[in-house]
């Protein structure tokens, strides 16, 4: 059987490029302000799981939790070399923090078997708390490193790779299974040609039942020729739900999660009564005395 | 009689010495247990550890839990856990906080999946309060509220851990404000020795690297920092040459060092150091609300920018509006003819 890892992706809305407000007037945050990318760490992850198929002739399964529209992000990993994508998605999964977030993942990966090396960005520019990727590690009850910077060798029963540490950098030898938690230290590859071609027409099937709906066609009959034909050409995304993965509903969503968050406030940066000066001399040399004179200067 | 437990502290270590934001969330913590009638504890790990350790006690703690094993040193993070979850379980503090580090961030979540509590990463402020959860109709007295950036520091996020304890935080470096330190204050130190199992043991460190860092902005009491519109590597000759002049330090938003003009280790905001200096010049920074975060308690901000409109104005106490290569170098002439 070929080796296995799997890259865990998610969705997140473009927090550095906000349009607009991004809370709403009653107090939730804008999604709709948002656009829905790639997280870039994310991509980081991939690119590093991609090396590592070239080397080592992984295969490489890449899944993301989120609503329906998630599987974008899937096509986007299939565009540049991911061989099979799974979308995690189900309305119990909803309110999801951390941990419960983490317990849902490593029934993702229990229910795949025989992943040696499972392989996150470090954090999500949504959250940034880098927290999913150490707590899947411990649900899973395998080593992690955090914050990889390259993969020295996979080639055997280990791996060797180096990471930041405060102030350097650091190699660590773990025997496999072992997730990583990967930073921006590679240059992720573009979605390539020849893969947009193929898997543009990859779907879940909640994206084929919908298309056939569109085209008046309900008979189940024909949805599970098409899951055929689709899974024959390598082109189906897997949508699995809490009950496929064998998840505990005590354990997901809100009801798993320890944290709530009690209020949201939007960032309003203080209107201070900033003083104009002019950058004229005259300007400039007043306002260098007056730092002078109350000992900010000097 | 309250069943609470205390407000402990993982004292981060490297080579014996004790990082900064530890000290720093000692205070907190002892501000913490005061208001609710606890103590603050530190946990630190490691090997050989020699014990001087009196800091801990000047700024608050009254009990240093000290964990020593060869295989906790140097750090890694399944020994480290190991320790440290066996202790909770044992005195079951109500709270535990870390420094939001890179070595805080990879242990406080692998404790606190293992331990089945909340964490909330990241925070910029703490306080005690009660919470009602109106959607599972419950009230909690006396919580920690966890208030913490999110959405890239567009919103601010309290947030609350209703499961058992510890409710675990990590929080951000520089925010917490050292008091002053009683060295008059002694503590007690528990000694322990971990009985770690061999599955802890799994990991090796081949090779370990580390050099000091290239500058302590918390310390500078005047910073010049230079942005984006800073335009080029060149032009942010600029920018030193202005910090020289004043005798200050030079720094930069991420902008900045993303571009490759100065290296990481100057920069300023969220994913940065946090300062407040003196006098802050902002030098072509438009104003992020990630940059502002790292900056905006500074006594003094000058803003130069050759948008009117930059968001930096209206956090700044002055405004130039003006090309950095024009008012740079008068600055400088003002201030060496009035030196």
């Amino acid at each position: 059987m070929k080796r296995q890892l799997m890259v865990f992706v998610k969705q997140v809305p473009d927090t550095k490029n906000i349009s607009g407000e991004a809370m709403t007037p009653e107090g939730t945050v804008n999604r709709a302000a948002l656009p829905a990318i790639f997280n870039p760490e994310d991509l980081n992850a991939l690119e590093l799981g991609l090396q590592l198929k070239e080397k080592y002739n992984f295969k490489v399964i890449v899944a993301t939790m989120g609503p329906p529209n998630a599987s974008e992000v899937l096509r986007e990993a299939l565009y540049r070399g991911a061989d099979e994508a799974i979308l995690i998605t189900d309305r119990a999964f909803a309110g999801a923090d951390t941990l419960a977030t983490s317990y849902a993942l490593s029934c993702c990966v229990k229910s795949i078997g025989n992943v040696e090396l499972i392989l996150c960005g470090r954090q999500a520019i949504d959250g940034d708390t880098a927290q999913v990727g150490p707590q899947l590690a411990e649900k899973l009850n395998i080593p992690q490193i955090a914050y990889v910077e390259e993969v020295i060798d996979a080639s055997g029963k280990s791996i060797k790779a180096r990471r930041a540490i405060e102030g350097g950098y650091e190699i660590l030898e773990s025997p496999l299974p072992t997730l990583l938690t990967v930073i921006d230290a590679n240059e992720p590859r573009p979605a390539s040609a020849k893969g947009i071609m193929k898997y543009k027409k990859a779907k879940t099937r909640s994206e084929v039942a919908k298309q056939l709906r569109d085209a008046d066609y309900t008979e189940a009959a024909v949805l599970a020729e098409k899951e055929t034909i689709l899974r024959s050409k390598n082109l189906w995304i897997h949508e699995w739900d809490a009950a496929k993965i064998n998840a505990d509903v005590n354990r997901i969503g809100l009801k798993g999660s320890p944290t709530k968050v009690k209020k949201i406030e939007s960032v309003v940066l203080k209107a201070g009564k900033v003083v104009s000066i002019e950058p004229s001399e005259a300007g400039i040399n007043g306002l260098i005395r007056e730092l002078i004179e109350d000992h900010t200067l000097g | 009689m309250s069943t609470r437990g205390n407000v402990w502290i993982f004292i981060e270590q490297e080579g014996g010495k004790i990082a900064e934001v530890s000290l720093e969330l000692v205070c907190k913590a002892t501000e913490l247990a005061k208001r609710l009638g606890t103590k603050s504890e530190a946990v630190i790990l490691g090997d050989k550890l020699d014990g001087k350790f009196d800091v801990l006690f000047h700024y608050g703690c009254s009990t240093v839990y000290q964990i020593e094993d060869k295989a906790l040193e140097p750090f890694t993070v399944l020994p480290y856990a190991q320790a440290l979850v066996k202790l909770l379980k044992q005195h079951k503090p109500n709270i535990l906080l870390f420094g939001a580090t890179l070595k805080g961030r990879e242990l406080g979540p692998r404790v606190a999946s293992e331990m089945l509590c909340g964490l909330t990463a990241d925070c910029t402020d703490l306080q005690i309060d009660d919470f009602e959860d109106k959607i599972n109709k419950a009230n909690y007295k006396d919580k920690l509220m966890q208030i913490r950036p999110a959405f890239g520091g567009n919103i601010i996020a309290t947030i609350v851990n209703t499961w058992e304890d510890p409710q675990m935080v990590t929080v951000r470096e520089g925010v917490m404000k050292l008091t002053t330190p009683d060295t008059s204050k002694k503590g007690k130190i528990v000694k322990i020795t971990p009985e770690l199992s061999p599955e802890t043991k799994v990991m090796k460190v081949i090779e370990r690297v580390r050099k000091p860092k290239s500058v302590d902005l918390k310390k500078a009491s005047i910073i010049v920092s230079g942005g984006y519109g800073v335009g080029t590597k060149e032009n942010f000759k600029l920018v030193e040459q202005l910090a020289e002049a004043l005798g200050g330090q030079v720094a930069a938003s991420r902008a900045a060092v993303d571009a490759g003009w100065i290296n990481h280790d100057y920069q300023v905001g969220q994913t940065g150091v946090t300062v407040r200096p003196k006098l802050y010049i902002a030098c072509g920074i438009s104003g992020s609300v990630q940059h502002v975060a790292g900056m905006n308690e500074s006594a003094k901000i000058i803003a130069i920018n050759s948008d009117p409109e930059a968001p930096i104005f209206s956090v700044a106490h002055y405004g130039i509006v003006g090309e950095l290569n024009d008012v740079i170098p008068k600055i400088i002439k003002a201030f060496k003819a009035k030196v």
